[in-house]
């Protein structure tokens, strides 16, 4: 572009982003409910797809136990704490995967000329894509991180106080929103990139698989990567470090455990601006 | 009815796209294409105008321009009003889009799911949406469509729900990008003659794009004509082919093979092929004498007149409205 493209957007009071955003979540409710409906139309389809999805990503756990039959410790960590490990950041990353995870066909949509048709509905882009043919079999990996989950719960060795009770699904909720961060960042760098999808898979599930052992297996330079560069490790890591009671391989203070929503915060900013941008650049340059 | 008041301005709106291209192993040349080129037109409320130019003109851009699906580099535009690029979504309640080459619905959904949507996410009056869908239903044959998944469709019953889906929220413009392309007649007739009826009954403004003279000869009394990005032609057709000076071509059967047709004037022998022969004769003047002449002195079995078409049209407006000998080459030979 020669000349600097203007606002597109008029300035709005704090009323109109909460009306906005309402408006935003009833049409991402509208979608996801008339997806579901026909997905259900095919309930034996249905029920087969999520057992399919809820036993390919019971493999990696599989592998774990495969492990601990002729091991008793990964990098000082028992079985049942490595199943804590595995469970939240499964559970973070299959909510995340059910609830925005249709953001990376944005490549494909801006390839075919499809997102053209989205830009002339009265509902936000970036809802009508997440939303777009929810996979509701999805969820069949989020059950099987809940089963492991829950019985790491009952095995691990944690003096359960109100606090670290608490911390349990406040790591749910901070994994799901720095997955789904990274999610949407990555759906965004399609607007300059058609063809990025497989950058942010290497984030998304390849961070699962890094994130579901130990970080006191890896490498010092990965943890600090993970930590500090794409910070997926407060995902689970870091908190569980904390619940858990075992020090920091890199020797953080002990309240970086508690960042997890801050952090969690500033990556949906980010790549909520990074979303606005991509838009904005897809809407004066075309496809 | 057209009343005075315009409800699609536009004053030298631009576009220009930066395309980047190798030149070398790492540097890049940056080209600019001007799409649109500082166009200028208006539509009143009511009016229906046909808006064509060859492949590549910067019709769909400028269709987009107005959805504000794409932001112009340059110019004033207004749609209804509003400013497309700033209020894109305030604006999407007052349009209907239909694409020829993709559609709008839902893919994987049933027909009347995809209206449910339109209708929730529109958020049309209850009577609003079941008169202008029962409305639909009826003229545009939709009722055994319904149930029917859009991917299932054929490309003829796509387009008919498509028109039907962008006209659900009562709409003051409609715009059409290419709506008959790859119809069947049959679709092509029953899309032409909704289309008539929503702009005389409803009063809606329609803006269509088309490489189908036919829809602009039944539907437009005005036509638009874009090339290189640039207005042409904005006025009625016969006007067009006046400023073209283009021509048209009959083509005759004859009994037998013969050698070119001679001696009738008007008209001139440009092709001819076994026992069918192509001759070309101006497009203001009327085919009725030709044939006859012909018919006086050959064995005629059969025959068919062909408008020329919209990029033969253009062609010759840019050539000056000079009479630029059509080549044989340009003339469909299909059946008549």
């Amino acid at each position: 572009m020669v000349r600097a493209a203007p606002p597109l957007t008029r300035r709005t009071g704090l009323g109109d982003r909460a009306a906005a955003v309402r408006q935003g979540l009833s049409a991402y409710g509208l979608l996801v409910w008339m997806w579901v409906r026909a997905t259900l139309a095919y309930r034996t389809s249905f029920l087969l797809m999520a057992f399919g999805n809820f036993a390919a990503s019971g493999l990696d756990f599989v592998a774990i136990l495969l492990m601990f039959s002729r091991i008793h410790a990964l990098g000082g960590f028992s079985l049942p704490e490595v199943a804590f490990l595995y469970g939240t950041c499964s559970l973070a990353l299959g909510l995340s995967d059910l609830l925005v995870g249709n953001l990376s066909r944005l490549g494909a949509r801006i390839r075919d000329g499809t997102l053209d048709t989205l830009l002339l509905r009265p509902a936000p882009v970036f809802v009508q894509i997440a939303a777009d043919r929810f996979a509701l079999r999805r969820l069949g990996r989020t059950f099987q991180a809940l089963l492991v989950l829950g019985w790491a719960l009952g095995r691990i060795d944690v003096d359960w106080t109100v606090g670290r009770v608490l911390m349990v699904p406040l790591m749910a909720v901070c994994g799901t929103a720095i997955f789904g961060a990274v999610y949407t960042a990555g759906a965004a760098f399609q607007f300059w990139a058609q063809d990025a999808a497989e950058l942010q898979n290497s984030l998304t599930y390849g961070g699962n698989a890094l994130l579901q052992y130990p970080p006191t297996v890896f490498a010092r330079d990965l943890v600090r990567g993970v930590t500090f560069i794409v910070p997926l490790a407060f995902v689970n890591w870091l908190p569980a470090l904390w619940l858990l009671g075992r020090p920091d391989p890199l020797g953080l203070p002990g309240w970086v455990a508690f960042l997890g929503p801050a952090v969690a915060a500033l990556m949906c900013a980010g790549a909520g601006l990074a979303w606005r941008r991509g838009v904005r650049a897809y809407r004066s340059t075309g496809s | 009815m057209v009343s005075g008041d315009p409800l699609i301005e536009l004053d030298g709106v631009e576009k220009v796209f930066t395309v980047r291209r190798r030149a070398g192993r790492l540097r890049r040349t940056k080209h600019e294409v001007r799409a649109v080129d500082g166009i200028s037109f208006r539509v009143p409320r009511g009016e229906m105008v046909g808006y064509i130019g060859p492949n590549g003109a910067g019709k769909s851009t400028t269709i987009k321009m107005l959805t504000g699906i794409l932001v112009p580099s340059g110019g004033r535009l207004r749609v209804a009003g509003i400013d497309p690029a700033r209020e894109r979504t305030r604006l999407t309640r007052r349009i209907g889009v239909v694409f020829g080459q993709r559609t709008t619905l839902w893919w994987d959904l049933p027909l009347k799911d995809s209206y449910e949507l339109v209708r929730r996410m529109y958020r049309v009056p209850d009577a609003v949406y079941r008169a202008n869908l029962a409305r639909c239903v009826e003229l545009l044959d939709l009722a055994p469509l319904l149930d029917v998944p859009v991917r299932q469709l054929s490309l003829g019953q796509r387009m008919r729900g498509d028109i039907a889906a962008a006209l659900l929220h009562d709409p003051e413009v409609l715009y059409l990008d290419e709506p008959t392309i790859g119809l069947d007649v049959v679709s092509k007739a029953k899309v032409r003659s909704f289309l008539r009826e929503v702009n005389t009954e409803r009063g809606t403004t329609v803006l269509l794009t088309t490489h189908d003279l036919t829809d602009i000869e039944q539907l437009c009394r005005r036509v638009m004509v874009i090339d290189h990005g640039r207005l042409v032609h904005d006025g009625d057709l016969a006007g067009l082919r006046a400023a073209a000076d283009g021509e048209r071509m009959l083509v005759v059967d004859l009994a037998r093979e013969l050698p070119p047709i001679e001696g009738v004037p008007g008209a001139r022998t440009v092709k001819v092929e076994g026992p069918r022969q192509w001759l070309a004769f101006p497009a203001t003047a009327s085919a009725a004498p030709l044939v006859a002449a012909v018919a006086d002195r050959y064995p005629l079995v059969d025959l068919s007149v062909r408008e020329p078409d919209i990029e033969a049209l253009i062609a010759e407006l840019y050539a000056g409205g000079g009479a630029a000998r059509r080549k044989p080459g340009d003339v469909d030979p299909g059946a008549p």
